[in-house]
């Protein structure tokens, strides 16, 4: 029993500081979003997108973050990267409304775009 | 505490976690979208004239010309040319045709009422690939952005039913709108232009976009056809318009946290 507490104890001991540092990660990746947002609200659509790129940098795992850096790329006609961003943002949290309706808007102003028809 | 008092703190504490959870914020968002055809190699445009048909209650080849050469004015950084019209159904019938080409059906006053539906349009189509003839044509004009193309502007009419509000007041006097089905007989107009981009340097094409609109009026309704032109043409300027142009597509998107 004494061993097993131990060996509890040990593990908690080797988790404790990987979870601290993901929380460190996660609230850093935060703080870029969340910046990259108030800029964005003044129109500072460049210093957003830079932002939001260091932000899916540092935490891979962050929806809104893809979401947000996403319309980035839309607003600067970057429809690739966009596309990419949000099927990212979809991909990580797939009943998020708010980012399947902002995929959708993308979608079919994308489609209006690309849409050729033969001579 | 009671129990009431405790469920509606939760009922808020809840809230408040939702909603710090999933913080959003709504931004107005312009998307730019690329011109579809690359027309750095022109300073100048022009509307030669369309093939047109359909009814005679309007002069769509002249109303066309009229209206783009307008939007292209005020919408573009072309230099629109003022020129006479071409009227392209008589310049079509005195060209040569391809062998298996059906002669287009020009009426003896070589008017363009012969032109009733697609298929006949398609008697046109050689025309449209006359390199010559318009490779001349941009010499005359400086070699130009030449825009052509056909414009079918016929009547229509459907049958089936359609929901309408309708005002109703109950026993107490109390006014409602209810939705009503009825069955009712629509007319009214389709557009279908094809506008085509040439090259007034080579003659040949460069690009051609294909538009479909159509409107339905109530029997009530009285609306010209010069009217339903307008409103169809309107649905599809920005279309044309993105052809040559960059333009800016506003929206809204929601950011979040």
């Amino acid at each position: 029993m004494r061993q097993a507490i131990a060996a509890v104890g040990l593990i908690a001991a080797l988790l404790a500081p990987q979870a601290a540092w993901a929380d460190t990660k996660s609230s850093e990746a935060r703080e870029q979003v969340e910046f990259g947002i108030r800029v964005a609200q003044k129109g500072l659509w460049k210093e957003a997108l830079y932002r939001w790129e260091k932000a899916v940098e540092i935490d891979p795992r962050y929806a809104a973050a893809y979401n947000n850096l996403a319309i980035a790329y839309e607003h600067e006609g970057l429809f690739d990267k966009a596309r990419q961003a949000y099927e990212k943002a979809v991909e990580l949290d797939p009943k998020n409304t708010y980012i399947r309706q902002n995929y959708e808007y993308f979608r079919e102003i994308n489609d209006r775009a690309s849409r050729r028809q033969p001579r | 505490m009671t129990a009431r008092a405790a469920v509606s703190l939760g009922n808020l504490v809840a809230a408040l976690l939702v909603g710090a959870c999933t913080s959003f914020y709504e931004i107005p968002i312009e998307t730019p979208i690329q011109p579809k055809l690359d027309i750095s190699a022109f300073q100048r445009v022009l509307v030669a004239g369309f093939v047109a048909g359909g009814t005679e209650e309007v002069d769509a080849n002249l109303e066309t010309v009229r209206l783009l050469r307008s939007q292209l004015r005020s919408r573009s950084d072309l230099r629109v040319i003022e020129a006479d019209v071409i009227p392209l159904t008589e310049v079509a019938s005195e060209q040569p045709k391809a062998q298996d080409s059906e002669p287009p059906r020009v009426l003896e006053n070589g008017t363009d009422k012969g032109i009733k539906d697609e298929k006949d349009l398609e008697a046109y189509d050689h025309l449209f690939a006359n390199a010559n003839f318009w490779k001349k044509l941009g010499e005359e004009y400086q070699n130009p952005l030449i825009v052509t193309g056909t414009i079918l502007f016929v009547p229509h009419s459907r049958s089936g039913f359609v929901q309408r509000d309708r005002e109703v007041v109950d026993a107490y006097g109390r006014r409602s709108v209810q939705p009503v089905r009825t069955y009712m007989e629509r007319k009214g107009y389709i557009l279908r232009p094809k506008f085509i981009f040439i090259d007034g340097r080579t003659g040949t094409p460069l690009y051609s976009e294909t538009f479909r609109e159509e409107v339905l009026y109530n029997p009530s309704q009285d609306t010209p056809a010069l009217s339903s032109y307008f409103e169809l043409m309107d649905r599809l300027i920005p279309g044309f318009l993105g052809t040559l142009s960059s333009q800016k597509i506003k929206g809204s998107r929601v950011l979040l946290k």
